[in-house]
């Protein structure tokens, strides 16, 4: 019964593949998995609906690329900070501090980015609205942080003393002893870190939704609005008539989803496993 | 702490960092509480909503979620703790093990809307639960297993060997020995790692966007098969959907606020419990 529950796990992982696949599956026959590559998406239309996914994946790009700018410096910084140089009773109130930020539902957040972050993106760039890219990687990179710091301080704790010991011994400063040793050290697991951190960015949905505006078009700039792969699926399913082409489509973005998590999760764990650290 | 002046500079530049990360979230917390307060009555948390949510309480939607939550721990709590015991005390390192942990680390990383998909493919349209309350649980409980797995086993592994050990040399079996010497000093951690999970569950909107909540239903639900109204779902929809969103403001910071307070109440709950159980039982 015991092996039973536990390979519950298994059975959930191989049902997802499958069932998004069962679902995606006749979209590969008509109208073919090259409409994916189409450079629109406009799933409903009366002359001819275009499902290319280069728009939304585009939009997920940029949102995580611009998230990833900001959470990076912030977390990697903050974490050494935490784990080198705050006092003991220092870290025991600011690590609860960072765990309460990443309890916060995401749609609260994304509220949060709607009704107090977007208006000041908007007044502070002179914009038509704050509903963008950017309002969404900053809202993103929030969510972000908290993850990315906990693995990071982890793998920083990981770095035996010794290393620090014979650094100073040497008669290196602090200072130098954490950005010369430490850092290099941890660097496999901070990493890591950033790619899990990367895995959460791509398939955060609600928060990302409310905030980047969701108009499905190619951009590089910042203050565009973009519309995200998960953005997509959840806004038009809920529309959308079982079994029809535009629902297989919304299917295929959920496989890409999948895969591209998937393989940031593998990658992030060979990582992991072959520095020896757990995460 | 003390160096060049370059040194203090760079150690400030740090410790700015790290504090603005905190004031953040003291600001994101400040923001809902202050703007939601003047809303939170007991009218509002137990009276049924008016004009499409613009008037009235949120008593279906906290109803919707307490149900949720009920159902995800009823489901993955049993199935969380087996398969923590069987990873931990029975379970040889090999292939097997090797297989779940992989699928384990897997689901943990599968996006919430991936998880929406999978669940209106299965439970939804496979199994023809329809959009229903079994429909949402059954999907929630599936995205939480990850963490009440990891949580589970690592309360098991801090239950020192000998334990099992005297038990054993005493005659008891194996399951004996789980259950009367293993069990009982992990069960606060148990419950602690699920509570972080459900706590995570019943804020999530993604996943049950698409297998059980209703845009507005102003009723308690009857059975596992009714839809029901969520709290998550309703902030978006105040938020976002509704026409008049400028003018029902101060219910949307009413209901972000009850949410928060029930996620972080969760949350918070579970640190309480483990504190208190770490100070009963000392190894």
């Amino acid at each position: 019964m015991l092996i039973g529950a536990a390979s519950t796990s298994v059975l959930i992982v191989v049902l997802i593949f499958l069932f998004l696949g069962k679902e995606a599956a006749p979209f590969a026959l008509t109208p073919g998995l090259s409409a994916l590559f189409d450079s629109k998406w406009i799933p409903v239309s009366f002359q001819r609906e275009r499902f290319g996914i280069l728009p939304l994946l585009s939009g997920s790009a940029l949102v995580t690329l611009l998230a990833m700018l900001i959470t990076i410096p912030f977390s990697v910084l903050g974490a050494i900070y935490i784990a080198e140089l705050a006092k003991p009773l220092e870290r025991e109130i600011l690590k609860p501090f960072i765990e309460i930020l990443a309890s916060i539902p995401s749609v609260v957040l994304g509220f949060f980015g709607l009704v107090v972050l977007a208006p000041l993106v908007k007044s502070f760039f002179g914009l038509n609205t704050g509903l963008n890219a950017l309002t969404g990687a900053i809202l993103l990179s929030i969510m972000a942080i908290p993850t990315v710091i906990s693995i990071s301080e982890d793998a920083l704790n990981s770095v035996p003393h010794v290393y620090k010991r014979a650094s100073l011994a040497l008669g290196a400063s602090q200072l130098q002893t954490i950005f010369r040793v430490t850092v290099p050290a941890a660097l496999p697991g901070i990493i890591a870190a950033v790619m899990l951190g990367v895995g959460r960015v791509i398939g955060e949905t609600m928060a990302v939704m409310m905030v980047t505006g969701n108009a499905a078009i190619i951009t590089a700039n910042p203050l565009d609005p973009v519309r995200t792969m998960t953005a997509t699926i959840a806004a038009e399913m809920g529309e959308v008539p079982f079994g029809s082409v535009h629902y297989q489509a919304l299917f295929c973005i959920g496989v890409v989803l999948l895969l591209v998590t998937f393989g940031l999760n593998v990658i992030g764990q060979q990582v992991l496993r072959r520095y020896g650290m757990r995460q | 702490m003390s160096g060049s002046f370059s040194e203090n500079l760079i150690y400030g530049l740090l410790r700015a960092i790290t504090y603005a990360i905190v004031l953040l979230v003291g600001y994101i917390l400040f923001d809902i509480v202050i703007k939601g307060l003047p809303v939170l009555n007991w009218e509002f948390v137990s009276g049924y909503p008016h004009q499409s949510g613009a008037s009235g309480g949120i008593l279906p939607a906290i109803a919707g979620t307490f149900y949720l939550v009920l159902g995800t721990i009823s489901v993955a709590l049993p199935l969380g703790v087996g398969s923590a015991i069987y990873l931990s005390e029975y379970a040889f390192q090999g292939k097997f093990t090797t297989i779940i942990r992989m699928a384990i680390i897997t689901l943990a990383g599968v996006p919430s809307i991936v998880y929406g998909l999978f669940g209106l493919g299965l439970f939804v349209l496979f199994f023809r639960f329809g959009a229903s309350i079994l429909s949402g649980s059954l999907t929630l409980a599936c995205m939480v297993l990850p963490t009440i797995i990891v949580a589970s086993e690592e309360a098991l592994r801090a239950v020192p060997k000998g334990y099992r050990e005297a038990s054993l040399a005493l005659g008891a079996t194996k399951w004996e020995t789980i259950r009367t010497n293993v069990l009982p000093y992990s069960l606060s951690g148990m419950i602690t790692g699920s509570i972080l999970g459900v706590g995570r569950a019943a804020g999530e909107t993604a996943p049950i966007l698409l297998t059980v909540a209703a845009f507005f239903l102003p009723k308690l639900p009857n059975s596992i098969f009714d839809q029901v109204m969520a709290l998550p779902y309703h902030l978006y929809i105040l938020a976002t959907q509704h026409p008049d969103a400028e003018k029902v403001r101060p219910m949307q910071y009413g209901t972000a606020l009850v949410l928060l307070l029930l996620v972080l109440g969760l949350s918070l709950g579970a640190i309480f419990i483990r504190a208190h159980y770490r100070k009963k039982y000392k190894w």
